[in-house]
């Protein structure tokens, strides 16, 4: 499974631990990931399960290309850093 | 009555309180983040609270028996695939909550119903105190809304909602820019409103336009609701119709440019309002922070400055950052700079709370 590390400016907010998560894509990890702290979906995706604009998704070190499906690949030892862009400030 | 004030900043949120004929803070909650706007509803005495959180969203928060819980924020429904919405600058339109900027309790016979304005336009109503919220399909589906336009910001945004006193049914609402819009089946149908007005940014032939109306702020005599008062990009509007026709105030010192606009739960003819330079400036005319208040239905005004700074003074106060207590005596308002003065005898005099507050989005009496 693949690891998923949250930004830690989000702890402050609502509880999202690191966790380890199924799935081929970046969709399938975040849903996974979200299924046990569901309130944590919102503060990282929009209405429209799109990347919240000033949200940057890291996979193996490469900020993902798909914001609005979600669908760069995600392998099983593959790290999904949730991060802040700097562009919101 | 009315003791404490909820002081909505950039930084968090102050409670106000009045103790032996004083007022001061005592109380901040939420600190660090952005809150940008509270509701107290009178029947449930439940305070509302919007947060931004800028990167993470919008959040709505509700207070209980000890302390806050998040709830659901408002939140738009999948937009059609295939659908093409672009915004004025020829983009697509997120369906997304990207603010909270109107927060307005149903009527006494409505326990739990709160009305919701949001940027890029959506109007959500709840009927369970918040635990959940639907957008109101007939307004944001009207073919009319795609005209509405941002103002001041790059969106259009609903920011003032009033609930008719003798018929819930009936609600009015403004938009920055779209003009006035009203129900008078709980948003089944709607109808532009706002004859009248005077919007000098569009081209002659859509000046007098109620779709290109830049409301600031609309606001209504309780006792009286077929007076409104409108503080508008252009001026000062009166209504003697429930919003159908509009007249216009002019020449009043130093401006008739501004926000907010408060109006006397009973006295329909007396309203208050903070002017600015107009809208290439936006700061008090010759640094002087002052309020006017018209007793006469917009005849004259007074301009009132006795306890307000009157040098160097720059502070812009937000449509919502002015506020009128329930028996019309206490006004509290507070600016861009910081700075939280209340008034106790209609605006005759004020107090200075503080000035060193975060920038002020939103003033209200508990």
């Amino acid at each position: 499974m693949a690891k998923v590390v949250f930004t830690p400016n989000i702890q402050r907010h609502v509880v999202c631990p690191q966790a380890e998560a199924a799935g081929g894509s970046v969709r399938e990890v975040l849903d996974n990931a979200f299924a046990s702290h569901p309130q944590v979906r919102s503060y990282v995706l929009d209405e429209q399960a799109a990347l919240r604009r000033h949200m940057t998704i890291f996979v193996d070190g490469r900020a993902i290309r798909d914001r609005v499906r979600l669908s760069d690949p995600v392998t099983t030892s593959s790290t999904v850093y949730v991060f802040q862009a700097l562009s919101g400030g | 009555m009315n003791d404490t004030i909820l002081v909505s900043t950039r930084k968090g949120l102050f409670w106000v309180g009045r103790k032996n004929g004083s007022w001061d803070i005592e109380q901040v909650d939420f600190l660090g983040d952005n809150v940008s706007l509270t509701l107290t509803d009178p029947i449930s005495g439940r305070h509302f609270v919007a947060l931004d959180h800028g990167h993470f969203g919008v959040k709505m928060h509700r207070s209980t028996a000890t302390g806050w819980e998040e709830i659901a924020a408002p939140a738009y429904p999948p937009k059609p695939e295939g659908l093409e919405e672009n915004d004025m600058w020829g983009r697509p339109l997120a369906w997304s909550t990207a603010r909270i900027w109107a927060l307005q309790a149903g009527g006494a016979d409505e326990p739990g119903v709160i009305w919701c304005g949001t940027l890029p336009g959506g109007l959500f109503r709840s009927t369970n105190h918040g635990d959940s919220w639907e957008l109101i399909r007939p307004l944001w589906d009207h073919p009319k809304r795609k005209q509405w336009m941002g103002g001041g910001a790059d969106l259009p945004g609903i920011h003032s909602i009033l609930v008719d006193p003798h018929n819930s049914k009936r609600v009015w609402i403004a938009v920055s820019t779209g003009g006035i819009w009203f129900t008078e089946d709980s948003g089944a149908s709607w109808t532009q409103r706002g004859e009248g007005m005077r919007a000098e940014y569009v081209p002659p032939e859509l000046t007098h336009d109620p779709i290109a109306q830049d409301v600031h702020c609309l606001a209504q005599c309780l006792a009286v609701p077929h007076r409104m008062w409108v503080q508008h990009h252009n001026g000062i509007f009166v209504s003697s119709d429930e919003g159908k026709t509009f007249s216009e105030i002019t020449d009043v010192e130093p401006s008739t440019f501004g926000f907010p606009v408060v109006v006397h739960p009973r006295d329909p003819d007396t309203a208050w309002f903070v002017p600015e330079i107009k809208d290439e400036k936006r700061i008090p005319r010759d640094g002087r922070l002052v309020v006017t208040r018209t007793r006469d239905g917009g005849k004259s005004f007074d301009t009132l400055t006795e306890g307000l700074p009157q040098r160097h003074a720059y502070d812009v106060v937000y449509r919502h950052a002015l506020a009128l207590n329930a028996t019309g005596d206490r006004l509290a308002f507070g600016s861009t700079t910081g700075g939280l003065w209340v008034s106790e005898d209609q605006g005759d005099q004020w107090s200075n709370v503080t000035s060193t507050l975060p920038p002020i989005y939103a003033v209200r009496f508990v």
